[in-house]
């Protein structure tokens, strides 16, 4: 694309973002998951993964991968500022997307996650990677959260005891909606981090290559009889 | 003479989350299925009664009389039918009313259905239900709930005993690798021990639930049905079903202490060992005899307590047997072939009937390939409900 000076006033401005390192975490399964940023040049496969569930209106899916479609290109063609995308994959398969961005350096807002491969936490895990990230690498003091499902609910306000700051954004409230906005602070960060978030680090080589290159799943859940 | 009563039908919902459907409606699923597999779907009206077992439709689903709406839902009136609660032991308490009544006379064939769905609430609000069983004043306003009792009970025991988390994980393992061949678990996946043991990242994998207890050492909130059609195996009747007849050999049941600081020992669940003593006098059987179980493992340490109580192992014992891998589906013992609770769910009124469902198919040599049991002669199922204040005991004979 070329960048003209109308581009350049279209583009939002960043912050610039830290690295967050990969790391690996084994599943219940015994499957490896390794976690890190996705790279832009990835945004097709992350596409191409989400899009199924655009249609699956279980559990709220349709909501969260059309949001998260429309996100990704925000971030793929700088038209949503300060925003990262973590991606877990086992074997290089895509089995959950985190996506969130950048108030500024002390407010993370978070956007959504995206479990592909269910019943092993895999978006607990890749939920808690994204904390991890606004608050240890980005250096966040809060990160500002919404629920569109009802396992989203009982997953972050619920087990993460969210403080729900609605009072305090009567106008405008989260990004997404508008909707009740709940907020994890460094504190209760620092009291629920050591049974929520975990991984190894540094990844080794040999696995961190197994995800190198991404690719979409081949089966879905969300899908019976879903074929590519 | 008492009449023999049998079981000629068998049914049976995947188990998961079937929180979008009206309870009645996956009761009726399985019923179906079992007059189905019994082969009198279209002579349902043969059926003399129906009892039906549910622990608290009331509060999960507000919804009641569910055992006159299934029947409605089946189109077999006038068929009687009434509800058996009797806690998360409600299903093998329903098959125990139902032999009682084909061996009084009252009936000759009879459709026990059992269902629960929980999964309306969330997991917290479903826990809180479910210890409404507690004793309102002593445990249950005092913030008891049954994995808390699960977490001391566990602790109790591994002090006493030397069992470690690793050994509770190992049953984990052993009962997601049969649950993940079975078709109606919840949880059709296998776990190892590495990862929710070994690894540096397993105690976050697997978290605590209610200390020592962790994820995979607790049962999943899960909705289903499951349903048996019982039959008087002396009474003409019974030659209107295709299939042979999986013999009720055994049933027995007691009662103990609803409080649990009122028993002499907290780690001795009488009533478990009274249940089995009694289904072993009335099968004319001892342990020995049993070819494979199905035990309620809501918390994986009851598989261990269970297997004790009912004579498979010494007291305090039984989890070096689960290191030698005697209760896996090739070992001396299998327990939980199903999966048990830990996987396959624990759909609290359906459950004993369930584990009855695995019983039959078992002895008929019907399950999924690589979990059958080889040459089984008879299955014994336990169904506890409280924290073992209301236990059933059944054993089931392939004549």
């Amino acid at each position: 694309m070329a960048i003209d000076a109308l581009e350049l006033k279209l583009r939002p401005p960043e912050l610039g973002l830290n690295p967050y390192p990969a790391k690996m975490i084994t599943l219940a399964s015994g499957e490896v998951m390794v976690v890190r940023e996705a790279k832009r040049e990835e945004v097709g496969v992350l596409l191409g993964t989400v899009f199924p569930l655009i249609g699956v209106p279980a559990d709220y899916y349709d909501i969260v991968a059309a949001r998260m479609y429309e996100e990704l290109l925000g971030w793929y063609r700088y038209r949503t500022a300060n925003e990262f995308v973590l991606v877990g994959a086992i074997n290089g398969v895509i089995a959950g997307i985190v996506n969130s961005r950048s108030v500024d350096h002390k407010l993370g807002m978070s956007l959504h996650t995206l479990t592909i491969k269910r019943g092993l936490r895999v978006g607990a895990q890749l939920f808690a990677a994204k904390m991890e990230n606004h608050i240890e690498y980005q250096g966040a003091d809060e990160v500002h959260i919404v629920a569109e499902s009802p396992n989203g609910w009982k997953r972050w306000m619920i087990e993460y005891e969210l403080e729900d700051r609605s009072h305090l954004y009567p106008g405008v409230r989260h990004e997404l909606g508008g909707v009740p906005t709940f907020t994890l602070t460094r504190k209760l960060w620092d009291a629920v981090k050591a049974s929520k978030c975990t991984g190894t680090r540094p990844v080794p080589p040999e696995i961190l290559a197994t995800s190198k290159k991404l690719s979409m799943p081949t089966e879905y859940t969300q899908i019976p009889g879903f074929k590519r | 003479m008492t009449a023999r009563v049998g079981i000629v039908g068998v049914g049976h919902t995947r188990f998961g989350n079937s929180s979008e459907y009206d309870l009645a409606d996956v009761m009726a699923y399985a019923a179906t299925d079992a007059l189905i597999d019994a082969g009198i779907l279209e002579q349902r009206h043969e059926v003399d009664q129906v009892f039906v077992a549910n622990m608290a439709s009331g509060i999960f689903c507000h919804q009641t009389s569910v055992a006159s709406s299934l029947v409605s839902r089946m189109d077999m009136e006038p068929v009687p039918a009434e509800l058996i609660e009797n806690g998360p032991a409600s299903g093998a308490s329903a098959v125990k009313v139902a032999y009682m009544a084909i061996a009084s006379g009252m009936a000759d064939v009879v459709l026990v259905v059992g269902g629960e769905i929980m999964r309306k609430l969330t997991g917290w609000e479903a826990t809180d239900t479910v210890a409404t069983m507690l004793h309102t004043e002593a445990e249950y306003n005092m913030g008891l709930t049954l994995p808390s009792f699960g977490g001391m009970f566990a602790r109790l025991y591994m002090d006493k005993y030397g069992c470690t988390e690793r050994d509770l994980a190992l049953i984990a393992v052993k009962d997601h690798d049969n649950g993940a061949l079975n078709q109606y678990a919840h949880v059709q996946g296998t776990c190892t021990i590495d990862a929710i043991h070994d690894n540096v990242t397993a105690s976050v994998v697997n978290n605590y639930v209610a200390e020592p207890l962790r994820m995979y050492s607790t049962c999943p909130v899960t909705d289903g049905a499951a349903a048996l059609v019982l039959v008087n195996m002396d009474s003409p009747k019974a030659a209107l079903f295709k299939k042979k007849a999986v013999r009720i050999a055994g049933v027995g049941s007691a009662t103990d202490t609803h409080c649990v600081h009122n028993r002499k020992d907290p780690l001795l669940l009488d009533a478990v060992r009274i249940a089995g003593e009694k289904a072993y006098k009335m099968a004319g059987i001892g342990p020995k005899d049993i070819s494979f179980a199905e035990l309620h493992d809501a918390f994986v340490i009851l598989e261990l307590a269970i297997s004790e109580e009912v004579g498979f192992f010494d007291r305090g014992k039984s989890y070096l047997a689960v290191r030698k891998g005697e209760t896996t589906i090739h070992g001396s013992l299998p327990i939980n072939p199903s999966g048990g609770l830990k996987s396959k769910g624990h759909p609290v009124g359906a459950t004993g009937v369930s584990q009855v469902v695995e019983l039959v198919r078992q002895l008929r040599g019907e399950v999924e390939e690589g979990r059958q049991v080889r040459d089984p002669k008879y299955g014994m199922s336990v169904n506890f409900g409280g924290f073992g204040n209301n236990v059933v005991a059944i054993i089931c004979a392939k004549d």
